[in-house]
């Protein structure tokens, strides 16, 4: 490996700066936090509580799963034929895809609520038609919704990136080799925009199974997220470090599920 | 295309500036006829004011802006901060990040903070206006003497139902167990509202240092479990407004501001009894400027600023002035201010102790898992 010269450590110095302050210094005290008691005394306890929670780990990781799966079923294909758009349809898709996001997450999940209430929009439109209302608010299922809605365009974004950027020659000597639409998907586009399913993967499995807004709004507080837990720990029950363990655990077992994607992808090369 | 929509938009965007920016002027911001006695001695200093958002009277509307007004009699200059909760005011104050002069957390907040010595005693020879708080909010059990505090504001736990959705009105907390409005019943998304009513209906002692106690009201809390629609704080104003739901305990005040908007709203003290809160003012050891702050304290008890507060916020009102007032819009408002006999049980809030706090809030995350 060539030696970086000066100017190039300057350049990362801001970030190296940053990455410390708000990264590094923050995480020794998340672990400081986790390993003492309220005291202040070096102590396991938090850990140990953590198996109370086996529940909420699981039932937060099977939920962010499921969301994350639709959302790239709902992605990929959206990916791809944005991709073949000319420029200014592609221009206007992308626009309408992070539309949402110029509005607030809480403020489009309060929205959600009204359309998904007993007496929602949904079920206002229903009873026209003289169907019984459904029970949506506060069911797992309004979660999992929330999770999808709020966190699609970070699945679709890398994908019709790295999309977006496949080689058209290599698709031509594809089909001059002679493969079918199929065998084209499934042996040059698929493989080529593995990193960008795997970077959309990440990005809303993260934040779906941290989340606690969008299971309290649209879970009606009844259904109880990890991340749910960690903040009636910090916000209400004050034991910071019972929280700090919850969070200590829920980074490292993002961690160990990501390089389990990563290694599935096949590609070592890749950031977490 | 894009021309014409960010065309729309700027103009959106302007319009909206120009309406919202409309409502604020006709604000007051001044008083007509102080009762107390103020000086400007203390003009150009800076007081830091923290208290409930959305609890006090800001010139919306027309109302009067107090923080405006305190700075044109006294010319001192109102930091005005808001906190959530008891508990997130007590972290700030705990950590002694910012010096507060004047905070108005509630009752059993108060005791733990006297416990703590975090309060200092108020100058009663500068607070002429103390005369105008009712008897009945003087001496209460976290300050004795009535040493260290003036009540702020007063309320009442009750039960909000929806006249079209149940089938008789209730009258105990019981009906939150009632099977035929499973799906259609909310309850408080914290613990110690929550244990209160199982509580209350239990007949046990809200502040039982027992944790027998305790786990008799969990029990009575996961049977309730499978009829809860959801766990409600601020979310409870839109689910029952919009007939989302058919039960909801909340505070009396609230339920007039819904009832507003929703005049299927109807609203009961069940027979069991229930909690009653009093937030008061109060100068926590370490303020800065302490005789501005009396002179504050002093402010809020003004007949028309307590009006304008108490009409702002609609919670009940300590001081007599206001409740003696025919022009007060709630003025012998039965759920607010109930007749001598329709007067329900009540009880307040105790400081718990750590152990029992643990406990609690341990039962309670059982509660929440069971839930799922």
């Amino acid at each position: 490996m060539k030696k970086r010269s000066f100017a190039q450590r300057i350049a990362g110095a801001p970030y190296i700066l940053w990455a410390a302050l708000f990264i590094v210094i923050p995480m020794a005290i998340v672990v400081y936090y986790a390993f003492t008691d309220a005291n202040g005394q070096f102590s396991f306890d938090n850990i140990k509580q953590l198996a109370d929670y086996k529940e909420t780990f699981l039932i937060s990781f099977e939920y962010s799963f499921i969301a994350t799966v639709i959302t790239l079923i709902i992605s990929y294909p959206f990916a791809y034929l944005m991709s073949k758009k000319s420029a200014a349809s592609q221009r206007i898709m992308m626009m309408l895809v992070m539309l949402p996001m110029w509005m607030n997450l809480l403020i489009r999940t309060y929205s959600w609520m009204n359309i998904l209430e007993r007496n929602g929009i949904i079920n206002n439109f229903l009873e026209q038609f003289g169907i019984e209302p459904l029970k949506m608010i506060g069911t797992p299922g309004a979660v999992i919704f929330g999770m999808i809605y709020n966190y699609i365009p970070y699945m679709i974004i890398p994908i019709y990136n790295v999309m977006s950027k496949i080689d058209k020659s290599l698709l031509e000597s594809a089909e001059d080799l002679g493969s079918n639409g199929l065998s084209k998907l499934r042996r040059v586009i698929l493989p080529l925009s593995m990193p960008g399913v795997i970077s959309g993967f990440t990005m809303v499995f993260v934040p779906s199974v941290s989340t606690f807004y969008i299971s309290q709004k649209l879970g009606g507080g009844k259904v109880m997220l990890i991340g749910d837990a960690i903040e009636r720990q910090m916000q209400t029950s004050y034991n910071y470090n019972l929280g700090a363990s919850l969070s200590l655990v829920l980074m490292i077992v993002i961690l160990i599920s990501m390089i389990v994607v990563n290694r599935f992808a096949g590609d070592d090369d890749l950031l977490i | 295309m894009r021309k014409i929509i960010s065309v729309l938009l700027i103009v959106v965007l302007t319009v909206s500036a120009v309406t919202l920016a409309g409502c604020g002027s006709s604000r007051v911001s001044e008083i007509t006829s102080p009762t107390g006695t103020y000086t400007r001695d203390l003009e150009g200093t800076t007081i830091n004011v923290f208290n409930w958002g959305e609890y006090i009277s800001d010139g919306s509307e027309g109302s009067l802006d107090v923080n405006a007004a305190f700075e044109a009699l006294t010319g001192i200059k109102v930091n005005y901060m808001n906190f959530e909760s008891n508990e997130a005011m007590y972290s700030k104050l705990k950590s002694g990040a910012v010096s507060y002069d004047i905070i108005i957390p509630s009752d059993y907040m108060i005791a733990r903070l006297l416990e703590e010595n975090m309060l200092q005693p108020l100058d009663f020879s500068k607070i002429d206006n103390f005369h105008y708080i009712a008897d009945e909010y003087k001496n209460l059990y976290y300050d004795p003497d009535n040493a260290y505090t003036v009540p702020y504001s007063v309320g009442m736990v009750g039960l909000i139902y929806n006249t079209t959705m149940v089938e008789e009105a209730p009258t105990s907390w019981s009906a939150m167990w009632d099977s035929r409005y499973a799906d259609d019943i909310l309850t408080f998304n914290n613990p110690r509202d929550t244990f209160a009513i199982a509580q209350f209906l239990l007949g046990i002692d809200i502040n039982s240092t027992d944790t027998a106690d305790w786990d008799r009201a969990a029990e009575k809390l996961k049977e309730q479990n499978p009829l809860l629609q959801a766990r409600v704080m601020d979310e409870v104003f839109n689910k029952m407004e919009g007939g989302n739901a058919a039960l909801a305990p909340y505070y009396a005040g609230d339920y007039l501001t819904m009832a507003d908007n929703n005049p299927d709203l109807a609203f009961v003290y069940p027979e069991e009894g229930t909690n009653i809160f009093v937030d008061a003012a109060c100068v926590p050891a370490n303020a800065q400027n302490y005789d501005a702050a009396m002179m504050y304290i002093n402010f809020l008890l003004e007949p028309e600023v307590a009006l304008a507060n108490a009409e702002y916020i609609c919670y009940a009102s300590p001081n007599t002035a206001v409740v003696e007032n025919p022009d007060y819009s709630l003025y012998q408002n039965e759920i607010l201010y109930p007749a001598e006999e329709d007067k329900p049980k009540t009880q307040y809030f105790h400081n718990m102790e750590e152990s029992i706090r643990t406990y609690y809030e341990k039962l309670w995350e059982e509660i929440l898992l069971a839930d799922e």
